[in-house]
């Protein structure tokens, strides 16, 4: 059952929240009271059996958790081993993102907020965060790049239909990156009664430490669940990677587990080599982006370049600090998949599975083409990859793409 | 003591605050924004603060995005704008320049050659939005090392404490951000802005700046009460966007800036610092 367990054997960024060299806090100074309150209002949530229980409570019977671990057998027959999928996408509103969504509303209602700002991407996140306003009362504006309202139309009625106003963001690149950047500007000016609910593990420090800690229940019942129905750890975890909140939430518990291996997946896009892709931890280097130190895709200036992927979630050219860090130290890969690589994998859960996934799930279960060509999946491998949302938002796209 | 203190300090003495102007290099493009500065300094600014532009500009409004966005588009990189500043020091050697940025084009740059440059092209201060003293401790050793100025950005949102400890690492002068939100014109100056510099004056004896939503000679004239110095910056670069095709744009400007400093001569309240 969802329940929050001790992080203390684990590891932590420091008081700052430096993962390393990343992370940190590179914000406008009107914004640092603000993240100072959050980061002791969530230190002493931490610490309350009432905070604790209550998020158990609403994640046992309003997202419907635990999530199944589910064996996918006609995948692993493709691929080899024994494919595990983390249902994430049979969480009520479609995705992982909630999980996140809802124990920041609970954090805002501590502090007072009266109301509530996010950005998204492929509208997850979106929809995630209208969804818990709605259950609280809490207004609620979200912020999205015109190219994503366009591309997500579905997601964007979600999140009307339950009272929250779409913002779309007409500036720079119109996808999650300006959304990002126009929620901040929003907080900038009405934090004194507004929560950003930040959707991934990036942004400044607490962010990627308390979505990290929100999000790892997936990890914390995967392992249970793995325990349970193999007898024992699984061999990798494979995940896709945007900001990196779902591979962040699948990782951490099994971070001390060193002989779990743990594989990041980039959108590749067009190809990495087109330039027009999502890889900052493949092909980008360190900078300084939106509140943290962390990779990021940019130019010899210092300009963040845009990005591109099929899938609106991954479309972003920043990562979360801890990724870097996971990174550098070694202790997780990260891989790379295409646009149509994925539209692929979407078509292959389809028909194998009986499971629609979303474009971003697709980069994590088409990397599993790329162990298996690598000969790195054997017979009794144990792999488990997270399910993190559901496909129905990108029907359109998918349907173009394949000619369905 | 750096020379924006010096310039803050005369100018008190004779009862008038200072004028700091906000450009992006670049935009139009380089030859004219080093004629603006020069038209600027004539028309009476007492400081130029010289944007460089990032492709976030998370701190910014509508008026200063759409410029940088302009000036990226042109092919404006920190390097050029690093050379505009140096042209710009040698046609206004009195003009005391400040640099204004994001923190990830002077990573890029490398922050001992950003500091190095910057001073060797006469730029006596730097103010990177996005970097609080926190986080600053190499950028501290490396503009102290080049004799930059660091100021930092205070905000009606930050306590005692931070206000203290901020000002413990500003130099030149303290940037007070006049209200809750990004850069921008706006039309009233905010009732508790003269609480908020009182508050920040107990921690500092730096000139104190007032800055974001500043548009017009009564803004300035009102901020002048309380400040040593204004800036002015959205409404400046729609101005001069809007008239960037017009023979007259360098008059046009000088124009807006005489009549800005006029505004802060007309304030009886003086040596503040």
């Amino acid at each position: 059952m969802a329940q929050v367990s001790s992080s203390s054997s684990l590891p932590l960024p420091d008081l700052h929240g430096h993962f390393g060299p990343y992370g940190g806090r590179y914000v406008p100074e009107t914004l640092v009271p603000a993240l100072d309150q959050l980061a002791a209002e969530y230190d002493a949530a931490r610490q309350d059996a009432q905070f604790a229980s209550t998020l158990s409570e609403l994640l046992k019977h309003y997202v419907g958790r635990a999530t199944p671990l589910y064996h996918a057998e006609r995948l692993s027959r493709e691929f080899g081993g024994h494919i595990y999928l983390k249902r994430e996408d049979l969480c009520h509103t479609g995705a992982h993102k909630i999980n996140n969504a809802l124990g920041q509303i609970l954090l805002a209602v501590r502090m007072g907020k009266q109301r509530i700002i996010a950005e998204t991407g492929a509208g997850q996140h979106g929809v995630a965060t209208a969804t818990v306003c709605a259950r609280f009362g809490l207004s609620c504006d979200i912020y999205m790049g015109e190219e994503d309202v366009e591309r997500q139309a579905l997601n964007v009625a979600r999140m009307r239909l339950m009272g929250a106003k779409v913002i779309p963001v007409s500036s720079g690149t119109r996808t999650l990156k300006d959304a990002t950047n126009e929620a901040m500007r929003d907080w900038v000016t009405n934090v004194r009664n507004t929560h950003y609910i930040i959707g991934s593990v990036v942004g400044p420090h607490p962010y990627p430490m308390m979505v990290r800690d929100f999000q790892s229940v997936i990890g914390r019942e995967a392992r249970e669940q793995v325990l349970e129905q193999e007898g024992r750890l699984p061999d990798m975890l494979v995940a896709c990677v945007g900001g990196g909140s779902n591979s962040m939430g699948l990782f951490y518990p099994f971070i001390n587990d060193i002989q779990v291996h743990m594989i990041g997946v980039e959108a590749a896009g067009m190809g990495i080599d087109t330039g027009r892709h999502c890889a900052p931890l493949t092909a980008g280097s360190p900078g300084v982006f939106q509140g943290s130190a962390s990779y990021l895709i940019q130019d010899e200036d210092g300009q963040v370049a845009p990005s591109h992927s099929i899938s609106a979630g991954l479309d972003y050219p920043g990562v979360g600090p801890e990724h870097s860090w996971l990174k550098d130290s070694g202790r997780a890969e990260y891989g790379v998949v295409t646009d149509n690589e994925a539209l692929e994998a979407v078509q292959l859960t389809a028909e194998r599975e009986g499971i629609i996934v979303a474009l971003e799930t697709a980069h994590a279960i088409a990397f599993l083409n790329k162990l298996k060509m690598a000969g790195r999946i054997e017979n009794n491998t144990v792999v488990i990859v997270n399910c993190s949302g559901r496909g129905d938002k990108d029907m359109a796209t998918v349907a173009r793409e394949l000619h369905l | 003591m750096n020379r924006l203190t010096d310039n803050f300090k005369q100018l008190n003495a004779r009862g008038e605050q200072a004028l700091i102007c906000f450009v992006t290099a670049g935009d139009p493009d380089v030859d004219k924004t080093v004629e603006l500065a020069a038209a600027m300094y004539d028309a009476g600014v007492d400081a130029l603060e010289l944007g460089i532009p990032f492709s976030d500009p998370l701190a910014d409004g509508p008026s200063i995005q759409a410029s940088s966005q302009r000036a990226l588009d042109s092919g404006m990189t920190a390097h050029k704008a690093m050379e505009c500043a140096r042209r710009i020091h040698a046609r206004v050697p009195h003009l005391p320049l400040v640099l204004m940025t994001y923190y990830n084009p002077v990573l890029r740059y490398g922050m001992d050659r950003f500091a190095h440059d910057a001073a060797t092209s006469g730029v006596d201060g730097v103010i990177i939005t996005d970097l609080t003293p926190e986080e600053a401790s190499a950028w501290q050793q490396n503009a102290a090392a080049n004799n930059l100025a660091t100021i930092y950005l205070l905000a009606p949102t930050s306590t005692d404490e931070r206000v203290a400890s901020v000002c413990k690492s500003c130099s030149g002068f303290v940037y007070c951000v006049s209200r809750t939100g990004v850069t921008g014109a706006r039309q009233d100056v905010p009732q508790d802005l003269r609480d908020t510099l009182s508050r920040i004056r107990k921690h500092t004896n730096l000139p104190l700046a007032v800055g974001f939503g500043v548009s017009s000679p009564e803004h300035v004239a009102a901020i002048s009460a309380f400040a040593d110095g204004v800036v002015v910056g959205s409404s400046l670069v729609d101005l001069i966007h809007n008239n960037r095709d017009n023979p007259s744009l360098l008059k046009i400007a000088a124009e807006y800036c005489a009549s800005l400093k006029g505004a802060t001569r007309s304030s009886k309240v003086g040596s503040n610092v």
